[in-house]
C-alpha cells in the first residue's frame, strides 16, 4: 500500500470493526482504523462523533464491545492504559497529566523511575530525558526545570516526551493545540513532523481543519459513531472534508425564530472588547434575540462569555447595558446589572452538587442580591415548573438529578434574578434529547420575554437551528457574522480559518 | 556532578528547595539580630552554652518534624505524634529498666510499636478514606486514653549508658543533635534520591496524576505515616535518655504535634503537599529554637515567645503564598 | 409535560440533612442508657444538668460548624476561651459594676479574633489551619504576657450567674440560665442556616466557584464564619468562666474536642455537607458519652480512648457511604 510516497508494508496498529456502547447508547459502530509507522493519521468529526471514544479504545482506557485490535499483526486486548503502553501505544491527554512542582525529568519518568543501587538514577533519568528531547530536536528545555515554570507549549512537549518514554511507537494526541497560543502551534507542528520522521505513528484528533491538512497524510472521518470515509489527505479539499463531517439534515425540533418585529432595543453592546485571550470584540445583542457564537475549541468563545460576565473581564473596549456604559469588573457586578452566565462546566462551576434543588435555585438570588432586594417576590414552585424540572422535590440533592435536570436547575437559578442578558455556554452538553428540547423552548421563551441571549455551542445543528444570527470566532477574534440559518459549511469555513485562507 | 548551568536555569539546590535558601537566610538574619540584641545586654548568644542550647532544643522537635515532613508532603498530617512520643519514652524506659543489656531490645521494641501506630494511621487514612486530621486525632485520643489509664507520672528507668546519648557532646555540639542531623540527611536522601521518596512528592502533588502514572498511592501514604511515627518514636527515646525515665506527657507538654507542623510549614513545605523537604524543615526547627534561646538570653517571659512564634508562622506562610502566586 | 408536584409545597418540617440521622440515633441510645445507668437521670433535672455541662461545647460546635462547613478550620477557639476568661477576670477583678461593660467587651474581642483569622485566611491566602494555629500561639502567649504568668483577678457574681445559676420552672425544677441561652442560640443558628446567608456558607464549602460566578462575596462570607466562631468562643467562655471559675486551663484541648464533636455530627471536613443541628447533636453526644462512662465508673483514660475510636469509626462510616459518589478532585 502506498501512502503519500511512503511505502509501508503493514500497519503498526489495526482496529477492526470496533463497536462500543455506553449505557445502551451506541457511540461507535463497526469502525476500522489502521495506523502506519511514520504516518500522521487525522481523526476528524463533529462533537459526539466518537473520536475520543475511539482514541480511548486504542489507548486501553475503554474496552471495545465488538471488534479487534492488532499490534504488528498480533491480536491484543488492553485491560488498562498500562497494557496499551507496554504494547507501545501512548496517549497525550488534552488535560496535562503533569506535576507542576517536579522537574521535567521527574515527570517524564513518573512511576517508572530508574533505580541503581537503591537510589533513583537521576543522571540516567536526566540523560534519558535529554536524549528524548534531543531526538525530538527540542533544545530549549532543560530536564531539570520545574514543569510549572515552562510555558504551556513546552509543557505539552513534556507530556509528549512522557508518552514517548515508554518506548511508544504509536502516539494518540487529543486536540493537542487546544491549550496552545497561535505561535506555539507552529512549534507543535515541527514536533509532530519530527515524530513522524522518526517513524512514530500518530493518531491526531482535532477539530481544526487547517492543522489536519497541514500535518496529516490520511484522514478518517467519523460521524455519529460510524466511519464515513478514510482518504489520503491530498485527495481531499477542505470543502469536501467539511461536507463529509456535516451535511446531516437539521433536526426539526427547534422552536421558531424571532420575527424582526419581536426584536427590541440593544441590551448589550461591546465595542472593541479585548483581554489576554480575545481581541477586538464587537458585539450587540438586542432584546428578544438569540445570537449564536460559533467557533472551534480554543477560538475564544468561552473567553468572550467569561469577559462579558466579569469572570475574566475585558481590559480594553467599552461595554454598554441598555444603552448606559457599564464597568463590569467582577461576576458580582455583572450579575447585579442583569447579566447571567450559564457556564460550560455545569458541575465544576454551576452547581453546588451536594445542596438541594432549592438552595441551588436560590443561589444567585442569595449570593448577589441579599434577600432578593430589588427583585420581584419569588415563587419557587412556579420557577421550577417554568423550567419543567423533574425532581422528587425541592429538597432533593442536585447531584442525584440527571444531567438535563441539573441544567434546568442552573437555568432556574439565573431566572430567579430576572436577567436582561443571558449567556449560555454549551447548554445541552451531555443531556438527552428530551431535555435538549426543553432547554431550546425555554431559551426561545425567554427571548420572547425580552431577554437577549448569547448562545455558545459546538453542536452546529443546534447553534444554527436556534440562532437569529451567528457570529463565528477564529483565533480570539470574531471572524464573521452570518444571518439566520447559515449552512454548516459556511460556519465551518469561518471557524476553521478556511475562509481566511481562501480570501 | 557536572552541572552546566544554562542561562535562565538556576542551579539545582535553589530550585529544588525553593524557599530553603530563604529559610536559612532568615535563620542567619535571626542569629545576627539575636546576637546583637543579646550583646546589647552584655551577653553572648552564640557562645558554647548558646549553641548547645539551640541544638538541644532542636533535637527532639527536629526528629518529630522530619517525620511530619514526610506525611505533610503527601498532603496529610499527623496529630498523634505528641502522645506517641510520650508512649514511646515509656516503652523504652520500662523495657530497659536500668539494664544496659536491654537497650537494644528496648529500642527495637519501641520503634516497632511506633511503626505499628503509624501503620494504623496509614491504613485508616488510605484504606478507610478517613481524613488524616480525624484519623490521627482519633489515634492520639486512643493513645492518650492508654496513658491516662496507666500512668500518673514518670515511669521506667534508662541505664546510665543510654543517658550518654542525651548528654554527651563533642565541643558545643551534642551527639544527639548530630544523630538528628544524620537522620535528617537520611530523610533527605530518601526523599530526593529514592523511588518511594519520589512517589511521596507525586502523591502530594496530585494523587490522580500519581495514580494514572501507575503509582500505588495507598502504599505511599501508609509508608509516610509509618516513617512519621518511627521518627516520633526516636524522639521519645531521645527524651527518655534526657529525662532518665519515660514520661507520659513529655510530648504533649511541649506541644510537639502542632509545633512540628509549624516547623515543617515554616520550612517552606506546602501544607497541601507535593512541595518542600527536610532541609527546609530543619531550618524551621532551628529558627524556632533560636527564637526560644534568644528570648531566654534576653530574659523575656516565655509567653512572649508564643506570640512571636504565632506571628512568624502566619507571616512566613503568607509570604510563601505570595511568592507562589507571583510565579 | 411533567410537573414538580411536591416542589411547590414548602416543607414545614425541619429537614434532616443526610448524616444527621446516625448521630441522633446514637444520641437517643445514649440518653436512654443514661436513664438506666444513673438514678439522677430518672427526672428532668438530670438531663438539664447534662445540658448545662454540654452547653459550652454545643455553642462552640455552632461556631466551628460555620467555619468547617464553609471549608475551613478554627483551631484557635480553645485558647480564645482561655483568653476570654482570663481577660474577663482581670478586667472585672471582683467589681460587680464592671460586669456590664466587660461582657460586651468579651464578645467584641471574640469577634475581633475571628475577624483577624478570617481576613488573613481569605486575603493573604494562608490555609486556615495555619492561621488559626498561629492565632492559638499568639493568644496563649499574649494573654499570659499581659497577666504576667498566672490568671489574676476574679469574676463578679453577676458574670458567673449565667454559667452557674438557674431559674425555677414548675414541673422541670430549676432550669439553668445556660440552657436557656443555649436554646436561644440553637434557635438562632437554625434560623440562620435556613436563611440565605447560612445556605451561602454551605454552598461555598461545596462549590466556591459557583458562588463566585453567581455574584457572591466569597471572601466576606468566609470571614463571617470565622467571626461567628470567635463569638461562639466568647459565649462559651462566659459560660465556662461562670461554671468552672478562672483558670488558665479552662480552654485546653477544646479546639480538638469541638472539631471531634462537629465531625461526629456528620459534618464533613472540607465543607459543603452537614447541618448545624447535627453538629450540636455531636457535641451533646460526646458529653452524654462522657457522663455515661463516668456513671459506669470508667476512668478518664478510657474516656478519651473511646472518643478516639468513635470519631474514626464515625468518619470511616460516612466515607464508606460517600465514596460511591466521589468525583475527581480539583473541581473548585
Amino acid at each position: 500500500m502506498s501512502v503519500t510516497g511512503l511505502t509501508v508494508e503493514s500497519p503498526v496498529v489495526r482496529l477492526c470493526g470496533i463497536g462500543k456502547r455506553f449505557l445502551g447508547n451506541q457511540v461507535l459502530r463497526d469502525v476500522d482504523l489502521d495506523l502506519h509507522a511514520g504516518e500522521v493519521h487525522a481523526l476528524v468529526g463533529e462533537n459526539g462523533a466518537g473520536k475520543s471514544t475511539l482514541m480511548k479504545v486504542l489507548a486501553g482506557v475503554h474496552q471495545p464491545d465488538e471488534g479487534t485490535i492488532e499490534v504488528d499483526g498480533v491480536r491484543r486486548t488492553f485491560a488498562s492504559p498500562r497494557e496499551a503502553q507496554s504494547a507501545g501505544i501512548s496517549i497525550v491527554h488534552q488535560e496535562f497529566n503533569l506535576l507542576g512542582d517536579r522537574s521535567v525529568a521527574e515527570n517524564v519518568h513518573l512511576g517508572r523511575e530508574p533505580v541503581r543501587w537503591g537510589r533513583v538514577d537521576r543522571r540516567r533519568m536526566e540523560a534519558e530525558t535529554e536524549r528524548l528531547l534531543d531526538w525530538l530536536g527540542e533544545r530549549g528545555i532543560s530536564p531539570r526545570t520545574q514543569v510549572r515554570r515552562l510555558p504551556v507549549a513546552q509543557q505539552q512537549v513534556v507530556e509528549i516526551v512522557k508518552a514517548l518514554a515508554t518506548d511508544a511507537r504509536v502516539l494518540a494526541m487529543d486536540e493537542p493545540t487546544a491549550a496552545l497560543a497561535d505561535h506555539e502551534v507552529e512549534l507543535l507542528y515541527d514536533l509532530v513532523r519530527r515524530l513522524r520522521e522518526r517513524n512514530i505513528a500518530i493518531l491526531y484528533v482535532s477539530h481544526r481543519l487547517r492543522e489536519v491538512f497541514d500535518l496529516s497524510q490520511r484522514i478518517t472521518v467519523l460521524k455519529d459513531g460510524e466511519l464515513v470515509t478514510v482518504r489520503p489527505t491530498r485527495e481531499l479539499t477542505s470543502d469536501q472534508l467539511v461536507r463529509h463531517m456535516v451535511g446531516r439534515p437539521l433536526d426539526a425540533y427547534f422552536p421558531d425564530r424571532a420575527r424582526p418585529a419581536d426584536l427590541g432595543d440593544v441590551r448589550l453592546a461591546v465595542r472593541g472588547g479585548g483581554n489576554a485571550r480575545v481581541h477586538g470584540i464587537d458585539l450587540r445583542l438586542r432584546a428578544g434575540e438569540i445570537v449564536g457564537l460559533a467557533g472551534l475549541q480554543g477560538a475564544g468563545r468561552s473567553a468572550v462569555a467569561r469577559a462579558v460576565c466579569g469572570a475574566e473581564p475585558f481590559t480594553e473596549g467599552t461595554v454598554e447595558l441598555d444603552g448606559t456604559p457599564a464597568r463590569i469588573r467582577s461576576p458580582r457586578a455583572a450579575v447585579r446589572r442583569g447579566v447571567a452566565y450559564v457556564t460550560e462546566d455545569r458541575k465544576g462551576e454551576g452547581l453546588a452538587l451536594r445542596q438541594s434543588v432549592r438552595d441551588n435555585a436560590l443561589l444567585v438570588r442569595r449570593a448577589a442580591f441579599g434577600r432578593g432586594r430589588g427583585l420581584r417576590r419569588l415563587d419557587l414552585g412556579e420557577l421550577l415548573r417554568s423550567v419543567t424540572l423533574v425532581a422528587r422535590g425541592p429538597d432533593q440533592e442536585v447531584r442525584l438529578l440527571s444531567g438535563g435536570n441539573q441544567q434546568k436547575v442552573v437555568l432556574a437559578k439565573w431566572l430567579a434574578v430576572e436577567p436582561k442578558v443571558l449567556v449560555v455556554d454549551e447548554p445541552t452538553r451531555g443531556i438527552d434529547v428530551g431535555a435538549k428540547k426543553a432547554v431550546y423552548d425555554l431559551l426561545r421563551g425567554l427571548a420572547g420575554q425580552g431577554v437577549a441571549i448569547l448562545l455558545i455551542s459546538s453542536e452546529l445543528p443546534e447553534l444554527i437551528g436556534m440562532s437569529d444570527r451567528v457570529l463565528v470566532m477564529y483565533d480570539g477574534r470574531i471572524a464573521g457574522e452570518l444571518p439566520a440559518g447559515p449552512s454548516e459549511e459556511a460556519v465551518m469555513a469561518l471557524a476553521t480559518g478556511h475562509a481566511l485562507e481562501a480570501a | 556532578m557536572s552541572v552546566a548551568v544554562e542561562p535562565g536555569v538556576r542551579p539545582q539546590w535553589t530550585r529544588l528547595g525553593n524557599p530553603v535558601a530563604a529559610v536559612y537566610g532568615a535563620l542567619v538574619l535571626l542569629l545576627v539580630l539575636g546576637s546583637v540584641l543579646v550583646a546589647m545586654r552584655g551577653g553572648v548568644l552564640l557562645d558554647q552554652g548558646g549553641i548547645l542550647n539551640i541544638l538541644t532544643r532542636s533535637t527532639a522537635l527536629g526528629l518529630v518534624a522530619i517525620g511530619q515532613t514526610m506525611v505533610i508532603l503527601t498532603g496529610k498530617l499527623d496529630l498523634s505524634v505528641a502522645y506517641l512520643i510520650g508512649l514511646c519514652s515509656l516503652i523504652g524506659a520500662e523495657t530497659m529498666a536500668g539494664d544496659p543489656g536491654m537497650i537494644l531490645p528496648a529500642v527495637l521494641l519501641t520503634l516497632a510499636c511506633a511503626a505499628g501506630v503509624g501503620l494504623l494511621n496509614g491504613l485508616v487514612v488510605a484504606k478507610l478514606k478517613v481524613n488524616a486530621f480525624i484519623a490521627t486525632l482519633g489515634t492520639a485520643l486512643i493513645i492518650r486514653g492508654y496513658l491516662e489509664n496507666g500512668y500518673t507520672g514518670p515511669s521506667g528507668q534508662v541505664p546510665r549508658v543510654f543517658q550518654h546519648l542525651g548528654y554527651d557532646r563533642i565541643g558545643p555540639v551534642p551527639v544527639s543533635a548530630l544523630l538528628m542531623l544524620a537522620l535528617a540527611g537520611l530523610a533527605w536522601w530518601f526523599l530526593a534520591r529514592t523511588r518511594p521518596g519520589y512517589h511521596l512528592y507525586a502523591v502530594g502533588g496530585d494523587e490522580e496524576v500519581a495514580r494514572f502514572s501507575g503509582i500505588r498511592t495507598d502504599r505511599v501514604v501508609i509508608t509516610a505515616h509509618v516513617l512519621c511515627s518511627v521518627a516520633a518514636g526516636l524522639a521519645g527515646l531521645f527524651l527518655a535518655s534526657r529525662l532518665g525515665s519515660g514520661a507520659p506527657w513529655v510530648g504533649t507538654d511541649a506541644g510537639y504535634d502542632l509545633e512540628s507542623i509549624a516547623a515543617v510549614v515554616l520550612g517552606g513545605t506546602l501544607l497541601a503537599g507535593g512541595r518542600g523537604g527536610v532541609a527546609g524543615t530543619i531550618g524551621g526547627v532551628l529558627i524556632l529554637a533560636t527564637l526560644d534561646t534568644t528570648f531566654d538570653e534576653l530574659g523575656v517571659t516565655p509567653f512572649f515567645k508564643d506570640v512571636v512564634r504565632g506571628v512568624v508562622l502566619i507571616v512566613a506562610v503568607a509570604l510563601y503564598a505570595r511568592r507562589r502566586m507571583r510565579r | 409535560m411533567t410537573t414538580t408536584d411536591p416542589a411547590s409545597r414548602p416543607s414545614r418540617l425541619p429537614r434532616l440533612a443526610d448524616g444527621t440521622a446516625p448521630v441522633l440515633a446514637v444520641l437517643a441510645v445514649l440518653l436512654v442508657a443514661l436513664a438506666f445507668a444513673g438514678p439522677a437521670y430518672s427526672e428532668p433535672a438530670g438531663y438539664l444538668a447534662l445540658l448545662k455541662r454540654a452547653a459550652p461545647l454545643m455553642i462552640l460546635a455552632i461556631g466551628q460548624y460555620f467555619v468547617i462547613v464553609s471549608g475551613g478550620f478554627d483551631l484557635s477557639v480553645g485558647s480564645l476561651v482561655t483568653a476570654e476568661v482570663v481577660i474577663a477576670a482581670r478586667l472585672i477583678d471582683g467589681d460587680e459594676a464592671a460586669t456590664l461593660w466587660v461582657i460586651p467587651f468579651v464578645l467584641g474581642f471574640g469577634a475581633l479574633v475571628g475577624l483577624v483569622n478570617g481576613l488573613i485566611t481569605t486575603r493573604l491566602l494562608v490555609p486556615s489551619f495555619i492561621v488559626t494555629l498561629g492565632m492559638l500561639l499568639v493568644l496563649d502567649g499574649a494573654v499570659f504576657l499581659w497577666t504576667g504568668g498566672s490568671p489574676r483577678g476574679a469574676l463578679s457574681e453577676a458574670f458567673r450567674t449565667i454559667g452557674r445559676e438557674g431559674f425555677d420552672v414548675p414541673l422541670l425544677g430549676q432550669v439553668p440560665w445556660s440552657v436557656l441561652l443555649l436554646a436561644a442560640l440553637v434557635a438562632a443558628a437554625v434560623l440562620f442556616m435556613r436563611g440565605g446567608t447560612g445556605r451561602m456558607l454551605v454552598a461555598i464549602g461545596d462549590n466556591e466557584t459557583a458562588v463566585r460566578l453567581g455574584g457572591g462575596h466569597v471572601e466576606r462570607l468566609r470571614t463571617l464564619a470565622f467571626v461567628l466562631s470567635g463569638l461562639s468562643a466568647a459565649v462559651a467562655a462566659i459560660l465556662l468562666g461562670g461554671f468552672a471559675g478562672v483558670s488558665a486551663q479552662v480552654g485546653d484541648g477544646l479546639e480538638f474536642r469541638v472539631i471531634t464533636a462537629v465531625v461526629l455530627g456528620g459534618v464533613v471536613l472540607g465543607g459543603g455537607r452537614g447541618s448545624v443541628v447535627a453538629a450540636m447533636a455531636g457535641a451533646l453526644t460526646l458529653e452524654a458519652l462522657f457522663s455515661l462512662l463516668n456513671l459506669l465508673g470508667i476512668s478518664g483514660g478510657l474516656e478519651s480512648a473511646v472518643q478516639g475510636v468513635i470519631i474514626i469509626a464515625a468518619v470511616a462510616y460516612a466515607a464508606s457511604g460517600r465514596s460511591v459518589f466521589r468525583t475527581r478532585k480539583g473541581t473548585s
